[in-house]
């Protein structure tokens, strides 16, 4: 019996303690919220296809820019990854049959449903015009109301911190018999160090946006000026947060594109060592690099020297890991797939991503590119383009592992094209317009910025027809789908030992794990074949 | 799902682990993680309180040593340790199997970290009295001559705020778990919750440790 | 080229190349990535559905090859880049000065020859100008983006940086921190002009001042005489003298970057930072040998006033005229 024929009243899902449940009512969560902060860009860019204004009005507009940044930082981007796949198929790939603490992840799942409502509502009714980085004293003082924002996030803080321990947990705790360290799937090293950076830097920002509350409410003062306090404490409190945040939304991304590169080159990563070793590193060294967020704020040359230099160490950790999943099609297998394009356009984004952040890193660089265009294209082109294009693989790999069907190949790989074009589209342009010294931000902007303004705009539209496409095949194929078998990539990831979708209890028998994950350097099983789990 | 061991007892364990001291294990590790996140969260606190020292340091200095009753203070910080200590009392009778006791021990740590509110309660309505309330509710002289004033009691309310915050929170715990004690629920191999709890508790005085002596005697 | 508008500073000139040589590594990377990609997908494509592939463990030197070279190409950039970060830290001593507030939702100047204005920056050609930058009210950020320079503009501090223009002209000068409804119009102008301009617009922008003035007579008084008249209003004068004798407080004579050494022990310059934040936290550094019965100005001087009076200070250190 499967996961999602056992009991189909709502109240058994609502109270679930199935790892796999939760999963999906998260997948289903958040893209809703990605749905939400997706919209709102919409409309940002229809505004921007103008240079003076046009659809909305400025406070409105700086509204849409908050709301669009904070939905998608903390309500889609930080929980998507592992709440929706590391819940989902953790404990299946460590031979568990349920995270550590699965009442505590029921009980995360409800309050973090909590945290939107309260995030939410006090974004739309209060109006926060802050942007997602709400710096002091612009938002201690702003008319607009940010108290229930920080409530909303403080409360959405707290599910980051509880979903990070329950996976730590269960790493720790509940690992098969054989199954060492050594043996751990690279998504599984990648959601441990993604929790230890939930659990550490997280509590920074529940403790922030509380002081932000306190001073909204109270007059506290401890970022504001007149009160003798000040506001550079602010960022740096801020960002010692916000950019380990940013590792924790990519490394996940990263261990996905390692399964999917593994199965559709019928190999191991080349160095699963180095590549386990990197995510380790990027995590540990990425709480050491804050400062690079604040170069023009005033900060000494030291500080400077330091946050620049240990930002191009993450630099050289990411390049390790591109090379490595680029030699893993050498003597490979290699099998072109809807999920492995979406790997190959990720590798795509990483490279221009990534390197536009090394060359923000060069702090003569970033004075001129500080808060501009620049800046926000960069961030894209990782968020988006390397984040979003691995949860959209994770989606394709996993789906037919999930919801026991197959979609339509063809389909996936034309919304795939309106994805690349769209955000090329989108964003390339976004570069050159920090070149030209476009700052960020901004409602209305001079002439010269125009042609690459409505370019972009155009990017987006065609970004919000291949999402369209992808909801469209992807409903149809859960409601009518061909079945999926246990192992429809011949994959030999530790997950595809199971059936499609997977018995209530994970496996239908004791698991033992021996080999690595993803050797395929020897004959399937032929008991396994005929099982249908290779 | 319970199953026998052989021995006197029995051993329940969740379903999803191996056995019982797997599962007691994995507890023990998922509160460390909660208590690690909680320095974390105080750590930012002190962040602010160790900058703000540095920048107005004579004026700090001068109120922590006036404005501060070091007397109260040193009175919470032995209120708390004691009630560490009846905690840790607590779980070692809840390993021996005294359910009962486990419940006085507890009851009487309750009783201690109320003592703790009530100084507290006394030293903020002294406060209160005086105006030297954080933010805009700062209402005394001091201002005008000391700009650091109202900020080292923004700190002050900050974080002795959110410790009591946490006080609280560990009285309704405590008080969970002597009303389980008292219905002989800890007279099995069962004592995890109570440990948990007593690490909890054990949290909430060290951090006290650190409180003290920052605000209080620097 | 990639849309950077033109030099127009001597920094700029340092450092677009930078930015080109990156840009075409990143370029080459991914060619060399893609080709290498297309090359193995048509080499090494699954001939069967459940084929088997050999081990194979890479050899330590295309291991260290992997490694090594990115972190060599990145931290050689990184230094290139630090080296032009410090050198944009350093501004040379015969700078000329210029306060610069930002405010929701405008630029104001002050120079220390007198005028003031608002949104246009003028600036001569060819001689190194050093900005001093705060806020009035949230944080702003000064960006020029033909100097390719930019810094933040706190409330309750000072900031610095300093530019040489190559090429006369006007350029956009922007807000580039968020600063609430109107921050995308916060623009002015930033108009690079021959020296030999400059100083008419100087000479003709006093007059004009001072024709709008209701009060004294005589030219549009420089920063540092709107200073020194301050500091008769304020008082000043009861506790600190400008002749070198020591009073209730020290000496302003001489005092603007000379060593002072504090109640504490420590010995420090001072500069513009400790000039004013002695006028806002007076107990903050006193100096030795000094009782700390300074009065906080903090709420009492607006930005201008707090750099007229450091203006009126440093002329009293022997090098500047009045």
């Amino acid at each position: 019996m499967s996961y999602l024929s056992e009991g189909t009243s709502v109240r058994s899902w609502l109270g679930t303690t199935d790892h796999k449940r939760i999963g999906v009512m998260y997948l289903a969560t958040t893209l809703l919220t990605f749905l939400a902060g997706g919209l709102f860009a919409m409309v940002l860019r229809i505004e921007l296809l103008t240079p003076g204004p046009g659809l909305v009005d400025a406070q409105l507009y700086n509204r849409l820019f908050t709301l669009h940044g904070m939905v998608m930082v903390f309500l889609f981007m930080v929980p998507a990854i592992p709440s929706v796949f590391g819940n989902f198929f953790l404990p299946i790939m460590v031979g568990a049959k349920d995270v550590a603490f699965p009442r505590l992840n029921l009980a995360t799942y409800w309050l973090f449903v909590l945290g939107i409502a309260v995030a939410l509502w006090g974004m739309v009714h209060g109006g926060a015009d802050t942007g997602w980085t709400f710096y002091a004293p612009y938002s201690t003082t702003t008319v607009t109301a940010l108290a229930p924002v920080m409530l909303g996030i403080f409360i959405i803080g707290m599910t980051s911190v509880l979903t990070g321990l329950n996976f730590i947990v269960t790493v720790h705790s509940l690992r098969a018999p054989g199954l060492s360290w050594g043996k751990l799937p690279l998504f599984v090293w990648a959601l441990y160090a993604t929790s230890v950076i939930q659990v550490l830097a997280t509590p920074v920002i529940g403790i922030l946006v509380l002081a932000v509350f306190a001073e909204v409410m109270f007059g506290f003062g401890l970022f504001d000026p007149a009160r003798g306090g000040d506001p550079i404490l602010f960022q740096h409190l801020f960002w010692f947060y916000s950019h380990p945040v940013v590792y924790l939304m990519v490394l996940p991304a990263f261990g996905i594109v390692s399964e999917v590169v593994a199965t559709f080159c019928r190999r191991q990563v080349f160095g699963y060592k180095l590549v386990a070793g990197s995510t380790v590193g990027i995590a540990a060294v990425g709480f050491f690099v804050w400062g690079h967020h604040m170069f023009v704020s005033g900060q000494s040359t030291f500080d400077a020297g330091i946050f620049g230099a240990l930002s191009m160490l993450v630099g050289v950790f990411t390049a390790i890991k591109v090379f490595n999943w680029v030699m893993t099609l050498y003597k490979g297998a290699v099998h072109m797939t809807v999920p492995f394009a979406y790997a190959c356009a990720f590798l795509y984004f990483l490279i221009f991503g990534g390197m536009t952040g090394i060359s923000l890193a060069v702090v003569s660089l970033d004075v001129h590119w500080h808060d501009t265009y620049y800046v926000v294209a960069h961030f894209h082109f990782v968020m988006v383009g390397t984040v979003l294009m691995a949860f959209m693989a994770a989606l394709h790999y996993w789906f037919p592992k999930m919801f026991g069907r197959m979609y339509n190949e063809s389909a996936g790989y034309m919304a795939l094209v309106f994805l690349f074009i769209g955000f090329n589209g989108t964003f390339m342009p976004q570069f050159m317009l920090g070149n030209m010294g476009m700052p960020r931000r901004y409602f209305q902007y001079e002439e010269m910025f125009r042609n690459l303004n409505v370019f972009s705009s155009a990017g987006a539209a065609l970004l919000g027809v291949g999402f369209a496409i992808v909801a469209l095949y992807l409903a149809i194929a859960l409601l009518n789908g061909a079945r999926a078998t246990s192992s429809p990539w011949h994959s030999r990831g530790y997950e595809w030992r199971t059936s499609s979708p997977p018995p209530v209890h994970n496996f239908d028998g004791p698991v033992v794990r021996l080999n690595e994950p993803h050797d395929y350097h020897q004959e399937d099983d032929e008991e396994e074949v005929a099982r249908g789990h290779a | 799902m319970a199953m026998p061991d052989g021995g006197g007892g029995f051993t329940a364990h969740a379903e999803h682990f191996a056995d019982a001291p797997a599962e007691r294990r994995a507890a023990q590790l998922g509160m460390w993680l909660f208590l690690a996140q909680e320095l974390l969260l105080f750590g930012g606190l002190f962040c602010a309180f160790t900058m703000y020292r540095y920048q107005y340091a004579d004026t700090f200095r001068f109120l922590a040593k006036n404005h501060l009753d070091w007397k109260l203070g040193t009175l919470n910080t032995v209120v708390l340790l004691v009630s560490s200590f009846t905690v840790a009392a607590g779980v070692h009778f809840a390993r021996e199997r005294k359910s009962r006791l486990t419940g006085w021990a507890f009851v009487a740590s309750i009783a201690l970290a109320e003592v703790f509110l009530a100084i507290k309660y006394v030293e903020y309505s002294h406060k209160l009295h005086e105006g030297l309330l954080p933010g805009r509710y700062f209402t005394h002289a001091l201002l005008a001559e000391h700009p650091g004033a109202p900020m080292f009691f923004v700190l002050y309310f900050f974080i002795t705020g959110l410790h009591a915050l946490h006080v609280v929170v560990g009285i309704v715990l405590l008080g969970w778990i002597s009303y389980r004690a008292f219905r002989g629920e800890f007279g099995r191999r069962n004592d995890t919750p109570v440990e948990l709890v007593g690490m909890y508790w054990h949290l909430v005085d060290l951090i006290w440790i650190f409180v003290y002596p920052t605000l209080y005697l620097l | 080229m990639l849309g950077l508008p033109g030099q127009a500073s001597t920094f700029a000139e340092r450092i677009d190349t930078l930015n080109y040589a990156i840009f075409t590594v990143t370029v080459l990377t991914f060619a060399a990535v893609c080709t290498t990609m297309v090359v193995f997908y048509l080499r090494y494509r699954r001939r069967s559905e459940r084929q088997v592939t050999e081990r194979w463990h890479p050899p330590m030197e295309l291991e260290l090859a992997f490694i090594g070279g990115p972190l060599v190409l990145f931290m050689a950039w990184f230094f290139i880049g630090y080296r032009d970060f410090v050198w944009l830290h350093d501004p040379p001593a015969s700078a000329l000065d210029i306060y610069v507030t930002g405010k929701k939702w405008m630029w104001k100047y002050s120079y220390p020859e007198g005028p003031n204005a608002v949104d246009t920056l003028r600036v001569p050609l060819g001689r190194p100008v050093r900005l001093l930058i705060t806020s009035r009210d949230v944080i702003h950020s000064f960006y020029l983006p033909a100097m390719r320079v930019k810094q933040d503009a706190i409330p309750g501090r000072y900031t610095e940086t300093w530019f040489q223009a190559t090429k006369a002209g006007e350029y956009p000068v922007n807000c580039a921190e968020y600063c609430g409804l109107n921050h995308s119009t916060m623009i002015g102008r930033i108009v690079v002009m021959e020296p030999a301009d400059y100083e008419d617009w100087v000479t003709r922008a006093r007059a004009a001042t001072y024709a709008a003035r209701s009060d004294s007579p005589g030219p549009q008084p420089t920063l540092a005489k709107q200073g020194e008249r301050l500091a008769l209003e304020k008082g000043c004068g009861r506790c600190h003298t400008v002749d070198g004798t020591s009073h209730l407080g020290p000496t302003w004579r001489g005092m603007y970057r000379g060593e002072v050494k504090l109640v504490n022990g420590k010995t420090i310059i001072a500069d513009e930072a400790y000039l004013t934040r002695s006028m806002m936290d007076p107990m903050a550094d006193v100096v030795a040998g000094y009782a700390p019965t300074m009065p906080s100005f903090q709420g009492q001087l607006t930005a201008a006033e707090v750099a007229a009076l450091l203006e009126y200070i440093k002329s009293l250190a022997g090098g500047r005229a009045l």
